[in-house]
């Protein structure tokens, strides 16, 4: 019989010597992911580093420039007031995640590193050009998400790396998360968007999940709608109906969705457009 | 939950007495359910005992060249390994005509098929060693389609079709002045138990077994179960287990066979439990329909003629595919009076997932198809909906489209208007929240983009099992003082509770007829007690019951024969009254304490219900025993452009005879609803060319409490002459009609066709962006 070893370091240090030792080992947050493959039969890792004790990873800080996110912090501290002001849309996708008892099990680093297409939290991460940090036996480094996270469920960390934190710039300005479920909660996605407008530098940023192997930038429709609205008019920004339109256009035609057993890529590629579009127009008033 | 009808008034008088026949004494088994403290099937131990794991097919349809289970059994822990090589006796099992292999021996079906089985110390070991099992498969084309079914190549000895049926009734030349024609499909809904198939065998000194299972019907598991094994059925003895929930997913055997021939074999107690996916296998599903109808009517709208045809795929095996298409066929017209009618049914043999028993059992599906096409009828004659239906309902001594007179409780009117009748929800709000619109916690819906439909479904089906089947409950009770001289009576019965609280109402029962306040229920074992037969088609209120109600009579008798003896009086001037026999005379009193101390008394009786017979080369026949009947208006939120859905409330009239136990009846109706519900908006086995894609619940769908709506029930209480109480089942309506309601809601709201059930985002979003 096979018995996993369990490792239950304290400090992120301690953890990445935990992995040195034991080739093969599996890092454990909330289990969200990793504990359904177990149950499926489909992982059975030789060992576990298991990160609940570490209690540095489950901090963040929140300055006038950046937000820093610990790797341990679940999607029901990502509702923390301090957190969620700072981050309106990552609040949002982070509560469209699973039941209460898995919000407060699932962390944000194990949504990176688990890397699916389906990652609630990543639209919003992309949309924001996040840094990863990661840290392994050779000291820290920082990549980007696209760095990161490379295709469905493979990423670039490696087997003896920690993902210590994720740091986001902030942008001033509205943002939100829309994601679409055959169910109103508990959901996987079908396709979800994050849409971040940024009212000083002009700039509209939106990426999609669940409608290509790794979260995409519409970048098309970002060029566009940034052209298209008018960031000076009394009341704040304003765009046209038509641009609003052609934007939900151009985010359809940035995804490459499947087809599978949850949906269809005609009905991802249809929706995502559409709540693109939403998403934008409770950001930027429609002009008249 | 209002209430209506003739037994009200009589029960405001007995309000006072607690825990009888009408109030609602709480669940003996509630509190420890709810505290997490029951222990289900799943939760049985025995020192020593090993883990069974079941090895299925990968393929859909194969030919099993050979199996060679030694790399398995020289794994360290393995201690049994069975293959349809080590059974016993018969070779295959079934509820209606043993057609299914307990292993798969040359050939194997469906994907998921069971091949071998495996008993080890631990799970992990039983697991590994399943996997080590060499199996030499030869892939065959599957037969998924069921229509094409029908004509080809048979893929079993028994052939393709398991049941052709056909009702002609009336005039099949009639026609009407309107007519309208529709196709409806349904997918493949799963029963989805919270408690997944566990049991624990143990080998018996006699050479026999003991099983420890989760199921809805003993004796029928044990009748097969010693079949296979190949002894006589007093050796093998099945005993209940707690059970998570059935809902006709544990009418047919699953891991019994397999469970006692691993312990038989390894000489230990032996314990299995499926993981969920592995019971997405293990339990046979709602039969998917394709349905075809036509309708005519007068111009002034009375039903002239329904044709119709339908097709369920039955899977693989037969299991109780024969009685479920005789529902469908039966029921296709719905809850209304049809003069003419000829109704085409087929239930097919494909290498799908087999299909059996599933709450509504045949008339959900049918439902689908004729409540649109009373919409249809009714826009077609510029009349409103449920007029139509009030119009055409069903009243006593009318005639169904199988010959047979309706001679019970008919309230369809009844259950139409309540349902109508109830407020409608407020419009939403605005300022409201974002969770309360269609898509729910995903943030897809501003106000603007909903609109608000409101649909209208009535509904029909028999209670217990039908066309001649004898399906009686038996029951045992035992009165005696206890240690304080207060009597207590002990009721053996075999009756499953399955989660729908029979337990409850036979304590009530008791209670009710002898007075007496202590009533213990003993564990229902085959060892024990004869059949109650299953706990499925809304029947164990009615038989079980009965069989209780009978007991007690027996009793009432036999204690009235004591007092007349101490009074030296006839029996005949004893009466029985509330825990007292009293003698009428002279009003001299004898409590049943008093009475009791000669001896216990103990009885044994059986119920049946009246006979029925099978229907005939037309279709006809007095079937069933007894019918129920409900109406539901749904008020749905459609994001159309999304094609996400809310339902917003649920209004519903149902006819229950009488509510023996009101407050477990509205769970009956809310539970009834969610299942209702999930059909019409997101629960479906995805099966493509034979194989399951979504054996898990994160895609597996099932309501959250997020797509739950307001329930807002009116009970119709009609007593049914020839039920004990006047009570009918109540857990099958609320799941017929419910759904079919919602569907109604989303054209409303849409102006879309919407034929086919789960509805999903795609169906609608595509269909409206084709017409916008």
């Amino acid at each position: 019989m096979r018995v996993a070893r369990v490792a239950l370091p304290t400090t992120v240090d301690e953890a990445v010597v935990a992995l040195r030792d034991a080739p093969g080992a599996q890092l454990l947050a909330g289990g969200t992911d990793f504990c359904v493959e177990v149950n499926f039969g489909l992982r059975r890792p030789p060992a576990v580093v298991a990160l609940r004790r570490v209690r540095e990873l489950r901090r963040h800080a929140v300055t006038p420039e950046t937000v820093v996110i610990g790797a341990g912090t679940t999607y029901a501290d990502m509702g923390d007031p301090g957190l969620s002001s700072a981050l309106p849309a990552l609040a949002a996708a982070a509560r469209t995640v699973g039941s209460p008892q898995v919000r407060n099990a699932g962390t944000l680093g194990g949504n990176v590193a688990t890397a699916s297409p389906a990652g609630d939290t990543l639209p919003l991460l992309a949309a924001l050009d996040a840094r990863v940090v990661l840290r392994g036996p050779s000291g820290e480094r920082t990549a980007s998400l696209g760095e990161v996270v490379t295709g469905v469920k493979t990423t670039s960390i490696g087997p003896d790396e920690v993902v210590v934190e994720v740091v986001v710039d902030r942008r001033p300005g509205p943002q939100q998360f829309v994601k679409v479920g055959t169910r109103n909660a508990m959901v996987i996605a079908i396709a979800s968007a994050a849409v971040v407008v940024d009212v000083e530098a002009h700039e509209v940023r939106v990426a999609l999940g669940s409608v290509a192997p790794v979260p995409v930038r519409a970048t098309a429709a970002e060029v566009h709608i940034a052209d298209a609205i008018d960031w000076r008019a009394a009341g704040g920004p304003r765009a046209s109906e038509g641009a609003l339109a052609r934007f939900g256009e151009l985010v359809a035609g940035a995804a490459s969705p499947i087809t599978d057993h949850r949906s269809t890529a005609e009905y991802r590629r249809l929706a995502v457009g559409v709540i693109a579009r939403r998403a934008l127009e409770r950001c930027v008033a429609r002009a008249a | 939950m209002v209430r209506s009808g003739a037994g009200v008034a009589e029960r405001v008088t007995r309000a006072q007495r607690g825990d009888r026949v009408g109030d609602s004494p709480v669940r003996p088994d509630g509190a420890q359910k709810t505290r997490g403290e029951f222990a289900f099937s799943s939760d049985l131990w025995m020192d020593a005992m090993l883990w069974g794991k079941t090895l299925r097919s990968p393929h859909v349809a194969a030919r099993i060249r050979s199996i060679d289970t030694g790399p398995a059994l020289a794994m360290p822990g393995v201690r049994a390994v069975v293959t349809a090589a080590d059974v016993p006796g018969r070779p295959t099992f079934g509820l209606e005509l043993p057609d299914q292999p307990v292993f798969a021996s040359d050939v194997v079906r469906y994907h998921g098929e069971p091949v071998a089985a495996v008993a080890a110390d631990h799970p992990e070991a039983a697991r590994a060693a399943a996997l080590a099992i060499v199996v030499d498969y030869e892939p065959l084309v599957p037969l998924v389609d069921p229509e094409a079914a029908i004509d080809a190549a048979p893929i079993h000895p028994d052939g393709n079709v398991f049941r052709h049926l056909v009702v002609r009734h009336g005039e099949l030349g009639a026609s009407g002045d309107v007519v309208v024609e529709g196709n409806y499909e349904v997918g493949m809904q799963d029963q989805a138990f919270l408690g997944p198939e566990s049991g624990l065998a143990v080998p018996a000194e006699d050479g026999g077994v003991d099983l420890y299972v989760a199921t809805q019907w003993l004796h029928v598991d044990r009748d097969q179960v010693a079949a296979s094994l190949g002894l006589p059925a007093d050796r093998v003895r099945l005993h209940l287990a707690g059970v998570g929930g059935a809902f006709g997913g544990r009418e047919d055997v699953s891991l019994q066979i397999h469970l006692c021939m691993l312990a038989l074999r390894a000489g230990r107690p032996v314990k299995m439990v499926y993981a969920r996916d592995e019971s997405f296998f293990g339990h046979v599903h709602r039969h998917p329909a394709r349905l075809w109808y036509r309708h005519h009517a007068t111009r002034d709208g009375d039903l002239v003629k329904v044709e119709a045809r339908i097709v369920l795929d039955g899977g693989a095996y037969l299991s109780s595919s024969n009685a479920v298409l005789s529902n469908a066929v039966c029921f296709a017209p719905g809850p209304y009076r049809v003069p003419n009618a000829l109704i085409e049914g087929y239930a097919v043999r494909t290498n799908n997932p087999p299909c059996g028993a599933m709450r509504g059992f045949g008339a959900v599906q049918v439902c689908f198809g004729h409540e649109a096409q009373m919409d249809k009828l009714a826009a077609a004659l510029s009349v409103d909906p449920v007029e139509l239906r009030l119009r055409n309902a069903l009243e006593r001594y009318d005639r169904l489209v199988t010959g047979q007179v309706l001679t019970g409780a008919v309230p369809v009117r009844e259950v139409i208007r309540a349902a109508a009748s109830h407020p409608l929800p407020v419009p939403q709000d605005p300022a409201g929240t974002m969770m309360a619109l269609p898509g729910g916690a995903g943030a897809t819906a501003d106000p603007v983009h909903v609109r608000r439909g409101v649909g209208f479904a009535a509904s029909m089906k028999n209670i217990a099992y039908s066309e001649g089947f004898d399906d009686f409950a038996t029951a045992r009770l035992r009165l005696e003082a206890g240690a304080d001289g207060e009597p207590i009576a002990t009721l053996t019965v075999a009756t499953a509770e399955v989660g729908q609280g029979f337990v409850t109402l036979a304590q009530q029962i008791v209670r009710e007829e002898l007075g007496v306040g202590r009533v213990v229920l003993a564990p229902a074992s085959t060892a024990e007690i004869g059949s109650a037969g299953s706990s499925s088609a809304s029947r164990q209120t009615w038989m079980s019951g009965g069989a209780c109600q009978l007991a007690c009579a027996t009793l009432r008798s036999e204690l009235i024969v004591r007092a007349a003896e101490l009074w030296e009086c006839a029996a005949a001037q004893c009466l029985f009254d509330d825990g007292e026999v009293v003698r009428v005379e002279t009003g001299e009193r004898l409590l049943v304490r008093d009475l009791l101390v000669p001896a216990p008394l103990e009885t044994t009786e059986e119920y049946h219900h009246r006979p029925t017979r099978a229907l005939d080369a037309d279709g006809q026949g007095d079937a069933h025993v007894s019918f129920m009947f409900a109406a539901h208006r749904a008020v749905v939120d459609v994001d159309p452009e999304l094609g996400l859905l809310r339902v917003v409330q649920i209004s519903t009239g149902q006819d229950v005879g009488r509510a023996i136990n009101p407050v477990q009846v509205t769970g009956q109706i809310e539970g009834g609803v969610a299942q209702g519900i999930g059909l019409a908006l997101m629960e479906e086995i995805v099966v493509s060319e034979g194989r399951v894609r979504n054996p898990s619940f994160t895609d597996y769908l099932l309501p959250t409490t997020l797509d739950m709506p307001d329930v807002v029930a009116t009970v119709v209480e009609e007593l049914e002459p020839d039920a004990p109480y006047g009570a009918k089942g109540v857990g099958e309506p609320p799941a017929i009609s419910s759904g079919p309601a919602v569907l109604a809601a989303v054209r409303d709201a849409t102006g879309l066709p919407v034929t086919r059930a789960p509805v999903r985002p795609q169906d609608i979003a595509y269909a409206w962006r084709g017409g916008a």
